[in-house]
């Protein structure tokens, strides 16, 4: 898919965010590292508190105190951005990268209409002239699918429906052509009957505008139609990166595996459905070696004492010891 | 929005109603009102025939009918303790009240409103936290304290300013005022700073933690996602936002600054319709206390009408028709 | 018996112990818990804490302790009138902070003012407590219009200062009682005029509480198998409100010591003959501006500090319950 010589558009090496607490220092994202490359969709799945938020949060520089980045750095374009000051990273905010949250319902201010707050967004990054900055921003509620944007740009958010804030917040995201487009949960708080079109938009929209995503859900469904590669989060860790056919249709990570077997797929001779046992830990008692070993069926005496690292396995990384054995096995 | 105002309307007619109705209970249960217009050697007859022309012989809701008819004009009949009208003296008092509420309320709102959204901005600079403490202080420190170390201060031991009465007035004809003179000032200066500070600490925290929830809501981080400088963020969605409720703590402290005015005005001997209230509490002089109440009441209803009429300018969710889907 | 004894298992032995190791495990999980740790990191809070329980055993055990007993009247001097503190000109070794105009010892009148004025906040934030509570689980239980109406009036005398409803109960009901019965009542008088402007945040709290209750099952369980629902409530609602109750208690006592001591210096509140905080800085007062000072300032300032130590506990009290606003 992407060239290995090109350089990745977002690179993230050894990233660690960390809470200090008076029982000690949470550990809420523990060293991980993946790339995204210009154009791509990389999903990032888990359960909640599993440090996929956060690790978006600590992306586009927003972690909220006293969480903070602790190790590792950010590069974006081979620029670091992890140690910017607030100056400077406030330009690549909106800039450079977009972000859509959650809840459109919250992420809109109330008290301004929709068109004032594209326009500041437009005008704080570009040098359009408050007509222009207007202009854009009824294509850009056009772009989205709202009708009528030449009338809807002057009213507030609360005129608007769920779905269609969450179009706002997307023309807000995208209002200057940002590179990455972070979109944590876009499509949670949303009716499940508008959420597969919300998705569909943002791919689209994404593509067009030349913007990678990064798409943080639980959801594996959307990942599986939206993701061109997936990264599987555990415990503040990455369990499992690959191409989204591989960690679908292969998962090779046992928590992968396990995760696959709660959607069931159609057309996909299918195995049977299994659960995992028992619930990810807590980020003060997560065990030594690797974070999953107290709930994998496949646990050795390795995974109890050493962390894996992430081995490459076909396509895909993995960090499962299972797989150091096969590699082993194969060179022989 | 009409039926809102139309609600807020009769409820606050409801309001003045049993507040009436409290007023009139008072003249019901205390004592013989006749027994205290005319004099011992009144034979029974002179006593009856009064009491027909008072209404005391009419059923208890004509009664209850004529006593609203009559405070809604401002008569309360005369005062046991000073024998003259009622609406005289408080015609005589109000506008002192008035003046002093007006400058404690500008010096609360002009210093509170900043100190608070300043340290809601800075939580963690060395000034909000010298702000935060001596604010503790202050909403600790009783209003009639504070009147009593400021006489002490300014006026015993400095002799700067006086601390008694109010001087240097200047008659209108229909209303008495002290913003005319440099003495009229002098002698505002210390009940309006009294009366104030408390006020002015409670803004400012309240002020203060509306700012911080605000800053905390998702709308805030996701201006900060779009880039937005601080100022913007600060000022121009953060304050705006913090207005709503403000409003309403402003229009209740200013309801407040009115009771309060009663303390000051006892530490101060400033003759306004607190210190009036005050002596007609302990002479049971229930006319006053009856016209005070309902004087009081009107005034919170009138203040909490103009809060709820503030909001439509503020708020769109309010002032806009349901439009679009909700 | 002597069967019974040897029977194996002694059906109140067991209980007994798991409840002193219930007991041990409590004590232990507070000083483990965040509150407790909270409180151990505030120098502010310990000291607040200290200061609060020497205020408190100094009133309370004030007949023992106080270096005179300024209710004894034959003990008074009027040769000791007047005197300055101990470390004034003039000054007496036996009269630590001087004496006031009739000879009384100002840090004795101290001790046993706060009494009265610790004893009045005390009975008056419990009444309104409890009458709150009970007022906000009938009004949630029961829902509906009732509740609606409750919370109306709840609504509406919020936006009435503490301080006037009690001045207005306080006046009006000492106005309506007649005047032998009204002095022997001045107490509890005080106590309700202050208790019913202290009651809305209970109700406001107890009530939100009881409706997230009141939705859950095994409220519906309770009625399926036959136990009173309101029953099953209390015992689920009140130690859910436990912590929020204290919070507000607590902040109660300090604006109800306030209130009592406001009311007092008005001269509406404890007569002028009986010490409390309130009537003390009110005599002292008129001695101002001839100089004696310390007999209005030493009351005043421990008032300050009273309040301002429970102030400083109620504050932390909530933010160390209410993990939210770390």
């Amino acid at each position: 898919m992407s060239d290995s010589s090109q350089r990745p558009l977002l690179e993230v090496r050894d990233l660690r965010v960390e809470f200090p607490t008076r029982r000690g220092t949470l550990v809420a994202v523990d060293t991980i590292s993946f790339d995204i490359h210009e154009g791509e969709v990389l999903g990032v799945v888990g359960e909640s508190g599993a440090g996929k938020s956060l690790t978006g949060s600590a992306v586009i520089g927003l972690l909220e105190p006293p969480g903070r980045i602790a190790g590792g750095e950010i590069r974006l374009n081979g620029r670091r951005i992890d140690n910017l000051a607030y100056r400077e990273m406030r330009r690549v905010r909106g800039r450079e990268i977009g972000m859509v949250f959650q809840d459109p319902l919250t992420s809109l201010n109330p008290l301004y209409t929709v068109g004032r707050q594209l326009v500041e967004t437009i005008q704080t990054h570009t040098d359009l002239s408050e007509e222009q900055a207007r202009k854009r921003a009824i294509d850009l509620l056009a772009e989205v699918g709202i009708p009528a944007p030449e009338r809807r740009v002057d009213q507030y958010p609360h005129q608007f429906s769920g779905g269609m804030r969450q179009r706002v917040v997307i023309a807000l995201a995208l209002c200057v052509n940002p590179k990455l487009v972070i979109a944590d949960e876009p499509t949670t708080a949303l009716d499940v009957s508008i959420q597969a079109q919300i998705i569909k938009l943002l791919k689209k929209l994404c593509s067009e505008h030349g913007a990678a995503v990064m798409l943080i859900t639980h959801d594996m469904g959307v990942i599986a139609e939206t993701a061109d590669r997936v990264a599987v989060m555990y415990a503040g860790r990455i369990a499992e990166v690959g191409p989204v056919k591989d960690v679908v249709q292969n998962a090779k990570h046992p928590y992968t595996h396990g995760l696959m077997g709660s959607i069931p797929m159609i057309g996909h001779d299918t195995e049977k459905l299994t659960q995992i046992e028992g619930s990810m830990p807590r980020l003060t008692e997560i065990p030594s070696g690797c974070a999953f070993n107290p709930r994998c069926p496949h646990a050795f005496d390795r995974c109890r004492v050493e962390r894996p690292e992430l081995l490459r396995v076909e396509q895909s990384r993995v960090a499962c010891w299972l797989f150091d054995q096969g590699a082993r096995r194969a060179a022989e | 929005m009409f039926a809102f105002i139309i609600q807020r309307l009769f409820q606050a007619v409801l309001v003045m109603l049993v507040v009436a109705f409290v007023s009139f209970a008072l003249f019901q249960f205390v004592g013989d009102p006749v027994n205290n217009m005319v004099g011992q050697d009144a034979t029974e007859a002179q006593r009856e025939a009064l009491r027909e022309r008072l209404g005391l012989n009419d059923p208890v809701p004509l009664q209850f009918l004529n006593f609203v008819t009559n405070a809604a004009q401002f008569e309360f009949g005369l005062s046991y303790r000073l024998g003259i009208p009622v609406e005289e003296i408080v015609a005589q008092r109000l506008p002192a009240t008035i003046e002093l509420v007006l400058v404690s309320a500008v010096i609360a709102l002009l210093v509170g409103v900043p100190m608070g959204v300043y340290t809601g901005l800075n939580r963690h600079s060395p000034l909000s936290k010298v702000f935060l403490t001596v604010s503790l202080i202050g909403i600790s420190l009783p209003t009639f304290l504070i009147g009593i170390l400021l006489i002490l201060v300014f006026g015993v031991w400095l002799a700067w300013l006086p601390t008694f009465g109010r001087s240097g007035t200047v008659d209108l004809g229909w209303w008495e005022t002290s913003f005319l003179t440099v003495q009229g000032w002098r002698s505002l200066i210390l009940p309006g700073i009294t009366l104030a500070l408390f006020q002015l600490t409670l803004i400012m925290r309240l002020v203060r933690a509306e700012m911080l929830e605000v800053l905390r809501t998702d709308y805030i981080k996701f201006a900060r996602a779009r880039g937005l400088s601080n100022r913007a963020i600060n000022f121009g969605h953060a304050l705006k936002n913090t207005l709503v409720p403000v409003i309403t703590i402003i229009g209740l402290q200013i309801g407040s600054l009115l009771a309060f005015s009663i303390i000051t005005e006892t530490v101060f001997a400033w003759p306004g319709m607190g210190l009036l209230i005050i002596q007609a509490i302990q002479f049971a002089d229930i006319p006053v206390m009856s016209s005070y109440l309902v004087l009081i009441a009107l005034f919170f209803v009138l203040i909490n009408l103009i809060v709820d009429l503030l909001y439509y300018v503020v708020d769109p969710r309010l002032r806009i028709e349901r439009g679009g889907a909700h | 018996m002597a069967e019974m004894a040897r029977e194996p298992v002694d059906p109140h032995a067991p209980p007994q112990l798991t409840f002193g190791r219930k007991l041990a495990d409590g004590w232990n999980r507070f000083l483990d818990s965040d509150v407790f740790y909270s409180f151990k990191r505030s120098p502010l809070i310990i000291g607040a804490f200290v200061v609060t329980v020497i205020l408190l055993l100094g009133a309370f055990l004030a007949p023992w302790v106080a270096p005179h007993d300024t209710m004894d009247l034959a003990s008074l001097n009027l040769m000791d009138a007047f005197r300055p503190p101990v470390w004034e000109a003039g000054g007496d070794a036996r009269f630590l902070l001087g004496t006031d105009d009739q000879g009384r010892d100002v840090l004795s009148g101290i001790m046993f003012g706060m009494q009265a004025s610790l004893i009045i906040g005390f009975a008056s934030v419990v009444l309104a407590a409890a009458f709150g509570t009970v007022l906000g689980l009938f009004s949630g239980y029961v829902g509906g219009r009732v509740d609606s109406v409750i919370m109306r009036i709840a609504d509406i005398q919020l936006t009435f200062p503490a301080i006037l409803i009690a001045l207005l109960v306080d006046g009006i009901v000492g106005s309506v009682l007649p005047r032998q019965t009204a002095e022997e009542l001045t107490y509890p008088v005080l106590i309700v005029a202050i208790a019913s402007s202290l009651w809305v945040n209970f109700a406001r709290t107890v009530r939100g509480s009881t409706l997230v209750e009141k939705s859950r099952e095994y409220v519906q369980a309770a009625k399926v198998i036959g136990i009173h629902p309101v029953l099953i409530m209390v015992r689920h609602v009140l130690p859910n409100v436990m912590g929020p109750v204290l919070v507000i208690a607590t902040l109660s006592l300090a604006l109800a010591i306030l209130t009592e001591a406001t009311l007092s210096f008005l001269g509406v509140g404890i007569p002028s003959s009986e010490p409390s905080l309130g009537t003390l800085i009110r005599i002292g007062q008129e001695y101002l501006f001839s100089g004696e000072w310390w007999m209005t300032i030493f009351p005043g300032v421990a008032l300050v500090v009273l309040v301002l130590a429970v102030n400083l506990l109620g504050d932390w009290l909530r933010d160390a319950l209410n993990p939210k606003l770390r």
